[in-house]
C-alpha cells in the first residue's frame, strides 16, 4: 500500500536580499518515514524546514501538510507537527516539568503527557531541575521532549545533536530510534553529520546552496559508487605538499597539508595497491599508515561539492 | 479511569510568569528592596536635621598675619575656637564655619570639588569673598558670613521668633519623594520587566518557539501583563507601607484615586514598554530603547526634586511626560488630598496613550 505523502514540499523558492537560501526544493514525506536534510552550514536547511514549520513564507513553490497550506489552516498544522528549532533557550529558572506542562497546556494535555514524556527523554532525575542547570545534551532533550508532547504525525528537528559530545548525541538518536520503531510518527530531520543521517534516516537528500545535490536510501546514495573504496595514508617524511605527488594516470591523490594526510579513490584495489606502493617508492616516499574502508557520506559530499562538510566551521 | 487534569493555558502562562520573576532575586532586590533603601536613604539625608558646617577657604597671603588679625577684629577669640564660628538658631538648625587657611591653588581645587564654596581673602584691610554668583548655597554662606562677620563673637545666637518650621505632615522632604518613588517604580518594573523580558524571550527564541503550537497569542499577552501590573502593585504597596512605618506617611486624598492613577501609570507604560519592545531581538538594542524613554523622564519628571526648578518655558513640556503625570497625580492624592476630580485628565490620558501604544505594537509586534 502505498500511503499519501504527509508533507509536500514543491518547487519552493526562498530568497534573502540577494541569496538564494532555497532555489527550487521538492521532496516528500510519507507516514513514518525518517528524512534526513544534509548539507553543510548555509545550505539552506534551516530555511526549508522553517517554511515547513510556518516560521517563514516561501516566495514562490507550495508547501502541503496533510494535504493542507499555512494559509487559514494554521491552528490544526500547529496541532499535528511538534518541532525543535535550532538553539531555543527556554526560560532559565523554570524547571524540566514546569517547563514541559507549560507547553502541554497549550495542547490542551494535562499532567499524564508529561511524565510520559518525561520519561521518553530520560528527564526523570532531571525533573526538577531548573532549565539554567541542564547540560547541552540534557536541554536537547528537553527541547525534544516539547517537540514529542502532542504525538506529532510529523516531527521536524533542526539540528537537535550540533554542538553535543558524542555520548549526547547518541542519547538523543536512541530515543528518536525508539521513536520509530514504536510511533507512526515522520521525521524530518537537518543535520551537518553524515553519521547522524546514515544512523537515523531511511532517506537522504543532499543540499548545498538551496539545491539538491542528490537524494535517496543510504544504499541508492553510495550504489554507484559501489566497489569504490577509498586509501588513507600516511607518510614518514615530514612537511610533504600536494606537489611531491605528480599527476599519475591510474590514481589521484588528494593531500591534506595540514593533517599531513593524503586519500586516493580506488576501484579495483587488488590491482591498484601495488601500483601505488610503487608509485610512491619512486617518488621517493616512505609509507607510515594506510587504511583503506568503504565509501562513506563524506566522501560523496566531497565528491558532489570538492569540499568538506565541516569545512566552514 | 485515572484523572487526566488538563492544563489550562491561561493559568499556566500566568503561573511561569509569575514564577520567572519572583525565583530571579536581581528582580526581587531592584524592584522590591532597592526603592525601599532609595526611599530610606534619601528621606533621612534630607529629612534629618543636624547642625551645618559650612567650610570657607581663607586666602593665605605671603603675610598671613594680615589676614589673621583681620579675622581676629571682625571675630575674636578667632585662634582660640580652632578658627569655628556658630550660629545657632532654634528654629532652623545651627550652622557653623570652620576657616581653613589655604593657597589660591588649594582653595580653587577646594571649591572645584564643592569641599568649600566661598573663598575670603583680605583686599585693603577689608574682606573680600570670591564665589560662584549662581550658587545658591555659596549666596547663603555669603549672606550669613558678611552680615555675622563684624559681631566679633565665636557664637553668634540669630533670633528668629518669626520663624514658624514647617514639619506638618505633606510638606516635608519625604512626603515628596515617596509618591515620585512610587511612580518611577512603575515605570522602571514596567519598562525594564516587560519590554526587556519580551526582547530577552524574542532572543532566546523562546517566543518564535511558543508561537509555534497552538498557544493563544492573546494569552501570552494578558498573562505577562497581568503578572508585571500585580508585581507592581506589590511593590508598591511594600514602599507605602514601609514607607507609612518609617517616616509615617499618610495618604490624604482618595484611596481609590489612587489606585486609578495607579492603574492608568501601568496602562500607559505597558503600552510604551510593548511599543519599543515590539520589533528588536537583541537585549543590547532593547537596553538602549528602553534607557531613551527612562533617562530623560528620571531627570525631567521631578521624581527627586521639584520640575519647577527648571526654566518656565519648559515647564508646560515636562508636564506632558508620562512619569510626570504620575508623580504628579500621586503627590496630589498623598499630600494635597486630591480625589477623581483632579486626576481624571491625566488617567484619561495615560489610559488612551497606552492604548494606542499598544495597538501599534501590535501591528508591528514580531513573534518570530
Amino acid at each position: 500500500m502505498v500511503s499519501q505523502p504527509l508533507v509536500e514540499v514543491v518547487d519552493v523558492i526562498k530568497s534573502f536580499k540577494d541569496v538564494k537560501a532555497v532555489n527550487g526544493l521538492s521532496f516528500s514525506v510519507r507516514e513514518g518515514q525518517f528524512l534526513a536534510l544534509l548539507g553543510p552550514n548555509g545550505a539552506g536547511k534551516t530555511t526549508m524546514v522553517e517554511m515547513i514549520e510556518g516560521i517563514q513564507f516561501p516566495d514562490k513553490g507550495d508547501i502541503i501538510i496533510d494535504g493542507k497550506t499555512w494559509h487559514n489552516h494554521e491552528e490544526e498544522i500547529h496541532r499535528i507537527i511538534g518541532l525543535s528549532l535550532q538553539e531555543t533557550r527556554f526560560t532559565d529558572k523554570l524547571n524540566v516539568r514546569e517547563t514541559l506542562s507549560l507547553f502541554a497546556s497549550f495542547y490542551g494535555l494535562g499532567r499524564d503527557r508529561v511524565e510520559e514524556v518525561i520519561n521518553l527523554v530520560n528527564l526523570d532525575e532531571k525533573r526538577k531541575s531548573y532549565v539554567v542547570n541542564l547540560s547541552g545534551g540534557q536541554r536537547q532533550r528537553l527541547a525534544l521532549g516539547i517537540a514529542l508532547l502532542n504525538n506529532p504525525k510529523i516531527l521536524l528537528l533542526d539540528e537537535p545533536t550540533t554542538g553535543l559530545d558524542p555520548t549526547a548525541r547518541r542519547e538523543v538518536w536512541s530515543i528518536l530510534k525508539k521513536l520509530k520503531k514504536e510511533a507512526n510518527t515522520s521525521l524530518i530531520l537537518t543535520t551537518h553529520y553524515m553519521e547522524e543521517a546514515e544512523q537515523l534516516c531511511d532517506y537522504i537528500i543532499i543540499i548545498d546552496h538551496g539545491k539538491i545535490l542528490k537524494e535517496g536510501t543510504l544504499d541508492q546514495l553510495l550504489i554507484t559508487e559501489r566497489g569504490k573504496k577509498i586509501l588513507e595514508f600516511t607518510l614518514k617524511e615530514e612537511g610533504i605538499k600536494p606537489e611531491a605527488f605528480p599527476d599519475n594516470n591510474s590514481f589521484n591523490v588528494q593531500w591534506d597539508m595540514d593533517k599531513q594526510k593524503g586519500n586516493l579513490e580506488l576501484i579495483k584495489f587488488e590491482s591498484q595497491l601495488p601500483k601505488f606502493l610503487n608509485y610512491l617508492h619512486t617518488c621517493g616516499l616512505t609509507l607510515e599508515n594506510m587504511e583503506i574502508r568503504k565509501l562513506s557520506l563524506d566522501d560523496l559530499f566531497i565528491d558532489l561539492t570538492g569540499r568538506h562538510i565541516h569545512e566552514n566551521e | 479511569m485515572k484523572m487526566n487534569k488538563k492544563y489550562s493555558q491561561l493559568g499556566q502562562l500566568l503561573i511561569s510568569h509569575f514564577k520567572e520573576i519572583i525565583r530571579e532575586p536581581g528582580i526581587i532586590f531592584w524592584g522590591i528592596v532597592f526603592p525601599i533603601l532609595m526611599s530610606l536613604g534619601l528621606g533621612i539625608a534630607f529629612t534629618q536635621k543636624q547642625e551645618v558646617i559650612r567650610k570657607v577657604a581663607v586666602l593665605e597671603t605671603n603675610d598671613s598675619a594680615v589676614l589673621d588679625s583681620l579675622l581676629i577684629i571682625y571675630m575674636s577669640d578667632y585662634a582660640d575656637t580652632n578658627r569655628m564660628m556658630t550660629i545657632e538658631n532654634m528654629q532652623t538648625g545651627n550652622t557653623s564655619f570652620e576657616f581653613i587657611p589655604m593657597n589660591w591653588h588649594d582653595a580653587l581645587i577646594a571649591l572645584k570639588r564643592g569641599v568649600v564654596n566661598i573663598i575670603i581673602a583680605e583686599n585693603d584691610g577689608k574682606i573680600e569673598y570670591r564665589f560662584d554668583p549662581l550658587n545658591p548655597d555659596a549666596q547663603l554662606s555669603y549672606t550669613k558670613l558678611n552680615k555675622y562677620f563684624i559681631t566679633g563673637t565665636p557664637v553668634i545666637i540669630e533670633n528668629t521668633q518669626n520663624i514658624q518650621p514647617l514639619t506638618l505632615k505633606g510638606t516635608r522632604y519625604i512626603d515628596f519623594l515617596i509618591p515620585g518613588l512610587l511612580a518611577m517604580g512603575i515605570m522602571m518594573s514596567t519598562m525594564w520587566g516587560l519590554s526587556y523580558g519580551m526582547i530577552e524571550k524574542r532572543s532566546k527564541k523562546l517566543l518564535r518557539r511558543m508561537v509555534a503550537t497552538p498557544m493563544k497569542k492573546s494569552y501570552f499577552l494578558i498573562s505577562i501583563m497581568t503578572v508585571r501590573m500585580t508585581m507592581n502593585f506589590i511593590e508598591a504597596v511594600l514602599l507605602i507601607v514601609f514607607a507609612w512605618l518609617v517616616f509615617d506617611i499618610t495618604i490624604q486624598g482618595s484611596i481609590p484615586a489612587l489606585l486609578a492613577i495607579f492603574i492608568a501609570g501601568n496602562v500607559g507604560f505597558a503600552g510604551l514598554a510593548f511599543f519599543i519592545s515590539c520589533r528588536t531581538a537583541k537585549t543590547e538594542i532593547g537596553n538602549g530603547l528602553i534607557n531613551v524613554v527612562v533617562m530623560p523622564m528620571m531627570i525631567l519628571s521631578g521624581i527627586f526634586f521639584s520640575y519647577h526648578n527648571f526654566p518656565d518655558s519648559l515647564i508646560p513640556y515636562l508636564r506632558t511626560l508620562p512619569l510626570t503625570m504620575v508623580a504628579d497625580g500621586m503627590r496630589s492624592i498623598f499630600i494635597e488630598g486630591a480625589g477623581f476630580d483632579q486626576i481624571v485628565t491625566p488617567v484619561a490620558i495615560l489610559m488612551i496613550g497606552g492604548t494606542i501604544f499598544f495597538s501599534f505594537g501590535l501591528r508591528f509586534f514580531r513573534w518570530y
